[in-house]
């Protein structure tokens, strides 16, 4: 099972080492306007919780960005499936389901963790330093394991490449923005937060702003994120062993 | 070897597949024919894992494909009908992530993949993109990728279709060596001359429905040796011989416009369900 995972997510990596420059820039726009517009010029003067607005929000792009980043596999998987058939390659070779679900898991993680990288060097240069302690990448890999796991099992779901853009319009993006990411969760009323409870993110987001400011997370967000993260495992290898027909 | 028992393949309402019945044997070139959407392609999808099957079974020397997959897997290469190469790896790269699928060691991969090239004539790309190779160079990508892992049995699914003419017949030299070297081939196609060509056995395949099987020799035996086609009131009749002599015999009571060749595969086709391959 491990040489089969290994191979797949070698060959995500070999495809990411050709696209490396393109990557770096295409995940340095965002987290860059959203520190230039939202943290410097709008949140200039603005305290959240006794930090400045800045340290507020980058722990939040980090979350957002493992997030993103994590499920921007499911693209690579469906431009593999349905514009140049790799998938078939896979499905003929004698691997397992699993084996190719860890290793797409591992290359979506993989990409989180390039793209949280640059969002540190970024910060470091608004002046911002995080304390990047076990906690803190720990609610990274959950995270970032979890929505891998989405991405991988959605790739197999979803009839086209339109309908993945679709998903990622009414499900992704409104959890980026709503997931504790860019505001506290805690200031919306109590029933917003109810529901916002639900999602993954919030959780994560959490976890990564508390740990990131050296302090203790509540554990409850960690065991929710995992979880998860096993249940869409799961999902996803029912998915890929559907994909067959 | 291949042995396919009462195989079926629904799709809802679709019946793909009725009750195929296959042997082919060791070491020899097998041709399925028959027109588009005949079945050709998910009968290749079934027995390479592609595709579930609905009812039957289908093994691969020896092993069930639907409960030792992944030992059936390792007894067989498939050459898709689809380029399904990585457009931005090189050569090289997609042969090595193949090896690794098959879990090949590192040694043996560098080895296998440079010895496959040669033999493909196409040593000098290997760290060329797979992008800015022409079709033809392509195809023989994938059949050196088919080959890496050493399999007894190589499907190839439509291996030359949109190839010119010269492309084709050296892909066709490259499965006949193939098969000179113990491997058994199992090819579709809807290219007559491919068919009589490389394949020592035919199975028509017609809306799901092995037809007529035989070698090709045999089957035009069957229909004759020489074909006169004219026209009659719009429709095209062909009339057959078994002897050149018989054909001009007939020749010399023709008033219409009229065309004599060798009896093909196309013929036997035709005579068999009334449709044309292509």
């Amino acid at each position: 099972m491990i040489q089969g995972c290994l191979a797949i997510y070698y060959r995500e990596l070999m495809i990411m080492k050709r696209r490396l420059p393109k990557m770096i820039a295409t995940m340095s726009v965002s987290p860059l306007l959203y520190l230039i517009a939202f943290g410097y010029a709008m949140g200039h003067n603005v305290k959240v919780d006794g930090h400045t607005y800045l340290e507020f929000l980058l722990p939040g792009l980090v979350a957002m960005s493992s997030m993103t980043q994590a499920f921007s596999i499911a693209s690579e998987i469906n431009i593999a499936r349905f514009y140049w058939h790799i998938f078939e390659e896979f499905q003929s070779a004698p691997i397992s389901n699993i084996s190719y679900v860890c290793g797409e898991i591992l290359a979506g993680m993989t990409r989180a963790f390039m793209s949280i990288i640059i969002i540190l060097i970024l910060g470091y240069f608004f002046g911002v330093s995080l304390s990047c302690n076990i906690l803190f990448w720990l609610a990274i890999i959950l995270n970032s394991f979890i929505f891998a796991s989405l991405a991988v099992g959605m790739a197999m779901l979803v009839k086209s490449h339109a309908d993945q853009a679709m998903f990622s319009s009414f499900v992704i993006t409104p959890m980026a923005f709503l997931g504790g990411t860019l505001f506290p969760v805690d200031r919306l009323p109590l029933w917003a937060q109810k529901i916002l409870f639900l999602l993954p993110l919030t959780h994560a987001s959490k976890a990564i702003r508390t740990a990131s400011f050296g302090n203790t997370p509540d554990y409850s967000s960690y065991i929710i994120l995992f979880l998860t993260g096993v249940l869409f495992i799961i999902i996803s290898f029912m998915c890929v062993n559907r994909a067959r027909d | 070897m291949i042995i396919l028992e009462n195989l079926n393949k629904h799709y809802k309402s679709v019946h793909a597949l009725k009750d195929v019945n296959l042997h082919v044997n060791s070491g020899e070139i097998f041709a399925c024919l028959g027109p588009n959407g005949a079945g050709k392609t998910t009968l290749i999808r079934i027995v390479t894992g592609l595709t579930r099957l609905s009812s039957g079974k289908a093994f691969l020397n020896g092993f069930n494909v639907e409960k030792s997959p992944l030992a059936a897997k390792k007894e067989c290469g498939l050459v898709p009908q689809a380029i399904n190469l990585d457009q931005e790896l090189t050569v090289f790269e997609n042969l090595d992530i193949h090896c690794r699928l098959y879990k090949m060691p590192a040694k043996k991969r560098r080895i296998k993949i440079d010895d496959l090239l040669d033999y493909m004539d196409i040593l000098d790309r290997k760290k060329t993109l797979i992008k800015h190779l022409s079709g033809g160079m392509k195809r023989r990508v994938m059949i050196a990728r088919a080959l890496t892992h050493s399999p007894q049995i190589l499907f190839l699914d439509e291996p030359t279709v949109g190839l010119d003419a010269n492309i084709r017949r050296r892909i066709w030299a490259i499965i006949k060596r193939i098969q000179e070297d113990g491997t058994t081939i199992f090819l579709t196609t809807h290219y007559i001359e491919e068919a009589e060509f490389l394949a020592q056995r035919v199975a028509f395949l017609n809306e799901g429905e092995i037809v007529a099987l035989d070698t090709p020799e045999n089957f035009m035996a069957k229909m004759g040796v020489w074909a006169i086609d004219r026209l009659e009131e719009s429709n095209m009749e062909t009339t057959y011989f078994k002897t050149r002599q018989e054909a001009k015999s007939f020749i010399v009571e023709q008033e219409k416009s009229f065309t004599l060749r060798r009896v093909h595969l196309e013929d036997v086709f035709l005579a068999l369900t009334g449709k044309k391959v292509k």
